[in-house]
């Protein structure tokens, strides 16, 4: 017997995408498989380390909760699609080049999503509210001090690019 | 970890809800925010048959503040009452508890309706519900009922909804005037489930203590509410200060009243010994936080 | 020409990693098939029958294969990894049980469908008739024997050994004052961010092999794949794409996984893969670090360690696949930078069942540097003498290298300290988190109410061990160095630090070198990427290659322009007479020169032409002892291992009413040698630290009595998130390695070695109370003031 399937329209990274899944598909699966952008880790399944965060509408949510098909007529942003039209790096990639905020980079884009949303609405934050930005995603490699740091600095890229 | 198959309904109204969870019965779950749904069925936890997505029924994601009150509805995310700030205005112990429950990703798609409906007796709004006196709406297919917060919470991860009902919102009254309120919690790590958790209410009358309340969560296997009032009554609360209350006295009462349990993060006899802490802590905070000029800040960060 | 090697330059692989087009095992491979397993439910139990029948008609499913499929050498048990004589009683699983399971999450059959989800529906389906058998959980109930992991090992012993030095009962018996204890320290495991994965192309046309594998042994997982399938290794390449951590847990080869999904391919003639799942991860990968430890130490008034009697007990798991090489290094590193006339450590490693234990960043080192430092801090408090004085007074002084402990290190070799200056790096320590001034700080605090305690960890950590890695070095016509080597990368920014060493020894620009590793394509010898040993084999290999390019490059352009090979440098890519860059030909003209051909392909063959030599008839086009091509292929073989070392101190508060744990300060002074890239290297301190932390304050497999697994989830095995570390403070010393060409020792594993014995020392002293288990956590602290046992008597607290 076959599966519930569903017409899934998706927006991601600017671009309209429209497939048919079954209904059980985890976005973070139909964004890998579905639409074909690899940039989103899976990294528990259980929504505690991070590595699937996407925006959705704007807001960072944990890919591997919601189902496609909850997501149906959402406008989503992975790590794809933080760069500018024009390639240019966002301030939050470039950050953590500057200041070695990845070492296996399995992590990184669910905290480059996290950040570049974040510093949407806080262009200024302290050490304790960069602190605070990241303290839902896990990573094993670099023991966070970069990444800490790469939260301030893409703050402050982005405000010297107005 | 993916999930066992499911029939899936997208309702557009409240009516077509009610209409299918009636028709799908005890094989059905409601999914609202998913943050505690999803993990358990990519778990293989658990495998209902209908899954019943209420995230497009129109009219349930409002906060609606008014003098009384906070009504929250079933797809409100967490996020948005936290960031409420008529809801704050109106019963600040909202936006003290939503600060700890879990992390901001969690909570921009987490629901404060569909956490109460989880009933997990480490749930942060479990006790928020529990301390305000709150109560829930919940409905069916033949009308819709009011149910304390008393009422509501059965046992741990059980509430009183039956087959083909769901809870369409949540309100949590204001506290009487003159009362301030704080939420304090021990987790292993910044966001976890607590060990063991508090909210507290202090009512300061003309500079002293009139009344104190506080909520637990973790200690039991439901949220467990302590009047705390003869422990305390009588402290004189003066410039955000109290003296002369004996809040480890309070602490003393609230630990004769929790059966908390052990697992691999605690022994029971540590979390009794947290809801002494805990509660000195917590009503020292409510109490200065009576005081009219308090406010929180709002926290960014995103 | 600027300086390359020993700055710190951004990373290449950067680029690619922040823009989500990193090529992750489950990146790869998005049509093939899905594998997934039915796994033990049980601790220890016989496989009575497998019945398959409900999940027959499952739509998309492909096959079901249990042990009964398999024939010839995947039939027979797992091999067994590095033989010890010691290792009189090691055992393996077989791919998929045969009759028996010992430990929750033994594979018993692979399901292959079209989809991971299909593939979870039918494990689901598959109904396995178990007959429970009374489970060995934890070291004491496997070592009173009465309940057996194997058999046909009456005392659950998988191997006896001992490791000794001096006379250690003699200097016990003759010493001033003794102490005896004994602690405990838990499993945790490596736990990276991406599990492990193996994705299989079997191509019938040649019949050959593709595999890659989030691996940090692409080589070694070839031999495996190659021998079990009976292919000859030329015709399997394996491959290990950008892997998302490994800290250990994946140098394991072959995993179950390893052989089944590339036999699979060969049986279905289909891409097969497979990505595990996080609870996969944790019932099916590798632990480490549980041990029971019994000390005894003999001491002078001084403090001098006179001897040190140590007996470990090490879980190892249900099976020993990777041999005992993580009880070898506890009781070799145990220690640490100290010289104790006489040392005896006994260890036996035990049989349990639960997953096996294979090595863990440190992997066995924080173990023995718990049991060492823990020794110095009682010693301190028996005498009443500042702990880092006394482990000042028993310090390897620096003109006692190269030092001779009189022990057999993990490759075999003799354990011998090639350089270090451990007094210095004391001095250090305490300069950078002001542990001679720490009374004002505690009584400051005190005044506050607040309680505060110091502690420090000293190890020494031998790196760099053999047998042996390669580096290929190769300039192609257009100007582009080609480097390849054959051990793996994990996110240590191999492609960054090895092109840095490249373009030094070469006189390239960095932007010209690209660099590919873990591909048996490219480079087909190489061990693999472990035990601190990266930069030091492949770096030093790909050095050595790149100063042969860069010998012959000469000797041509010489020949070319007509001049000495003295006469000429290269610089920025262009070899060129020194001080006269008239006289110059770019490196790429001198790789074509390199080979000569009759034909000239493209512009840089017709342009070198101007430069060929006249034909001179009574030579050979190619000299006998030279070969076309301007490349170089050199491997580089230590004479034995090379020992870095460092210090870790830490400043902690306790809150006296929750017992919860606040690290306010971590200090780290590491030697490493020469530094390739001190941002790399600062990045692996790093993370080793949060893992020390980790270790320390969290993490732990709590297994209950009858073997299952109670945290096999993120959200119940608590690694620490960035609120839970501390900023890191760190100082370098470089005191150079004299063993190979580059200077350098390892640096992948220092950051974790000290962190449980230093917290542990904090945590004691600001509370006075013994700690003799780790983790502790804020429920251990204070059920552990509740009883108040063995109070320490150390003034006013």
């Amino acid at each position: 017997m076959s599966e519930q399937h569903r017409s899934v329209t998706l927006t991601v990274n600017g671009r309209t995408h429209q497939f048919d899944v079954p209904v059980r598909r985890l976005l973070s699966d139909a964004i890998r498989h579905d639409v074909g952008l690899t940039g989103t880790h899976v990294g528990c399944e259980h929504g505690v380390c991070g590595a699937c965060t996407v925006l959705m509408d704007g807001r960072p949510v944990r890919s591997c909760l919601l189902f496609a098909v909850s997501a149906d007529g959402a406008a989503i942003t992975t790590v794809e699609g933080l760069a500018a039209a024009d390639g240019t790096r966002h301030p939050v990639q470039q950050a953590f080049t500057e200041c070695h905020a990845l070492q296996c980079g399995f992590c990184t884009p669910g905290f480059l999503t996290t950040i570049a949303a974040a510093l949407e609405d806080n262009s200024h934050p302290s050490e304790e509210q960069a602190e605070e930005i990241i303290s839902g995603n896990l990573c094993r490699c670099t023991g966070y001090q970069n990444i800490k740091a790469a939260v301030l600095r893409a703050a402050e890229l982005k405000r010297a690019a107005g | 970890m993916k999930p066992p198959a499911f029939t899936y309904h997208a309702p557009e109204s409240l009516d077509e809800a009610l209409g299918v969870l009636a028709e799908v019965g005890e094989d059905g779950k409601v999914l609202a925010g998913g943050q505690s749904l999803v993990p358990i069925l990519n778990m293989r936890l658990a495998a209902p048959a209908h899954l019943v997505d209420i995230n497009r029924v129109a009219g349930l994601s409002t906060v609606d503040t008014n003098d009384t009150s906070v009504t929250v509805g079933a797809t409100a995310r967490h996020t948005d009452v936290e960031l409420d700030d008529a809801a704050y205005g109106v019963q600040p112990l909202l936006r003290q508890a939503l600060r700890l429950v879990a992390h901001p990703v969690i909570r921009n798609r987490g629901t404060t309706v569909g956490s109460l409906a989880h009933a997990d007796p480490a749930g942060e709004m479990t006790a928020v519900l529990a301390l305000t006196r709150g109560s829930v709406r919940i409905t069916s297919g033949s009308g819709s009922r009011n149910v304390d917060a008393t009422d509501f919470f059965v046992g741990p991860l059980e509430c009183c909804l039956r087959a083909g009902e769901m809870v369409e919102s949540a309100t949590f009254p204001a506290f009487p005037a003159g009362t301030g309120s704080a939420f304090i919690e021990v987790a292993r790590r910044h966001g976890d489930y607590a060990l063991c958790g508090v909210a507290a209410a202090v009512t300061v009358l003309d500079g002293a203590v009139s009344a104190a309340r506080a909520a637990y969560i973790s200690v039991g296997p439901t949220p467990l509410l302590v009047d705390l009032t003869d422990a305390v009554a009588g402290g004189a609360v003066s410039g955000g200060a109290v003296s002369g209350a004996d809040w480890a006295a309070a602490g003393r009462l609230a630990q004769s009243q929790v059966s908390p349990e052990a697992d691999i993060h605690s022994t029971a006899s540590y979390r009794r010994h947290l809801v002494g802490v805990l509660t000195a802590r917590a009503l020292a905070e409510a109490a200065a936080a009576a005081a009219p000029t308090h406010s929180l800040p709002l926290r960014r960060s995103g | 020409m600027t300086q390359i090697f020993g700055e710190p330059i951004t990373r290449r692989e950067d680029a690619r990693l922040t823009t989500g087009r990193g090529r992750f095992l489950d990146d790869l491979g998005r049509h093939a098939l899905a594998a997934a397993f039915v796994r033990s439910p049980h601790a220890h139990a016989r496989v009575r029958e497998i019945d398959v029948t409900a999940p027959l008609d499952v739509e998309g499913l492909i096959g079901i294969y249990t042990y009964d499929d398999l024939d010839g050498p995947l039939a027979e048990p797992l091999p067994l990894l590095i033989p010890h004589p010691t290792l009189t009683a090691g055992r393996t699983a077989y791919p998929l049980a045969n009759g028996i399971v010992r430990h929750v999450g033994e594979p018993i059959a692979m399901v292959v469908a079209t989809d991971r989800y299909v593939a979870e529906d039918v494990a689901g389906l598959i109904e396995v008739t178990y007959e429970p058998l009374p489970p060995v959980v934890g070291l004491t109930a496997s070592r009173d024997g009465d309940l057996l992991v194997h058999d046909d090992l009456p005392d659950n012993v998988a191997a006896h050994l001992m490791q000794q030095t001096g006379d250690v009962d003699a200097e016990l018996a003759a010493a001033p004052n003794t102490v005896t204890f004994t602690q405990t320290i838990e499993r945790s495991a490596s736990m990276p961010l991406e599990g492990r994965g193996v994705y299989a192309r079997w191509d019938a046309q040649d019949d050959s092999l593709r595999v890659y594998s989030s691996t940090q042994t692409s080589t070694s997982v070839r031999a495996a794949i190659a021998a079990k399938l009976e292919l000859s290794p030329g015709k399997v390449e394996v491959i290990a794409p950008d892997v998302g951590g490994g800290f250990g847990v994946k140098i394991v080869h072959p995993w179950p996984e390893e052989l089944l999904i590339p036999w699979a391919a060969r049986l279905l003639d289909r891409e097969v893969k497979w990505v595990e799942d996080r609870r996969e991860h944790f019932i099916s990968s590798a632990h480490e670090r549980g041990q029971i430890q019994d000390i005894t130490a003999g001491y002078d008034d001084e403090g001098r360690l006179l001897a040190l009697d140590v007996r470990i007990w090490h879980d190892h798991g249900a099976y020993t696949p990777y041999g005992i090489i993580v009880p070898i290094i506890t009781s070799t590193q145990l220690l640490g930078p100290y010289k104790p006339r006489a040392y005896r450590c006994a260890i036996d490693s035990m049989y349990t069942n639960t997953v096996i234990v294979t090595p863990y960043r440190g992997a066995g080192r924080p173990q023995g540097c718990f049991a060492m430092e823990r020794t110095m801090d009682r010693i301190a408090d028996a005498l009443g003498l500042d702990r880092a004085v006394v482990r000042e007074r028993n310090l390897i002084q620096p003109d006692e290298f190269p030092y001779d402990q009189g022990l057999t290190f993990q490759d075999g070799r003799p354990l011998i300290y090639d350089s270090g200056d451990y007094p210095e790096s004391l001095r250090m320590i305490r300069e950078l988190v002001g542990w001679d001034d720490f009374e004002t700080v505690r009584s400051q605090a005190a005044a506050e109410g607040r309680t505060v305690g110091i502690g420090m960890a000293c190890y020494v950590e031998g790196t760099g061990v053999g047998p042996y890695e390669g580096g290929h070095v190769q300039v192609e016509n257009s100007g582009r160095v080609l480097v390849s080597t054959g051990l793996t990368s994990q996110g240590q920014g191999h492609e960054t630090v090895f092109a840095q060493i490249v373009a030094q020894e070469l006189g390239v620009p960095l932007d010209d070198v690209v660099v590919t590793t873990g591909d048996t394509r490219r480079f087909g010898y190489a061990v693999g990427t472990f035990a601190s040993r990266a930069a030091v084999m492949s770096g030093n290999a790909v050095a050595l290659a790149a100063r042969n390019v860069r010998a012959k490059a000469l000797r041509i352009a010489a020949d070319a322009l007509e001049c000495s090979v003295d006469d000429l440098d290269i610089i920025d890519g262009v070899v060129q007479v020194k001080g006269d860059p008239s006289a110059a030909m770019a490196l790429s003209t001198v790789a074509v020169l390199s080979n000569p051909l009759r034909y000239a392909f493209d512009n840089a063959a017709r342009a070198a032409t101007q430069f060929a030599p006249r034909a001179d008839p009574l030579r050979a086009p190619v000299d006998e002892d030279d070969e076309p091509g301007l490349e170089n292929r050199d491997y580089y073989s230590p004479i034995r291992s090379t020992f870095a070392s460092g210090m870790h101190s830490a400043v902690v508060e306790i809150d006296r009413d929750t017992c919860e744990t606040k690290i306010l300060r971590y200090a780290v002074v590491h030697d490493c040698g020469n530094l390739i890239n001190p941002m790399i290297v600062e990045g692996q301190i790093h993370g080793g630290v949060a893992q020390g932390v980790g270790g320390a304050l969290y993490e732990v497999m709590h297994y209950d009595e009858h073997g299952q697994l109670l945290n096999a989830s993120f959200m119940d095995f608590l690694m620490p998130y960035a609120t839970e570390i501390p900023h890191i403070e760190t100082a370098h010393l470089q005191t150079p390695s004299p063993l190979n060409p580059l200077g350098i020792k390892g640096a992948g594993e220092a950051g974790v070695i000290p962190g449980s014995a230093c917290l542990a020392s904090a945590i004691e002293d600001a509370l006075g109370v013994r700690i003799s288990a780790m983790p502790v956590s804020p429920s251990d602290l204070f059920e552990l003031l509740a009883t108040d046992p063995e109070r320490t008597r150390r003034g006013s607290r």
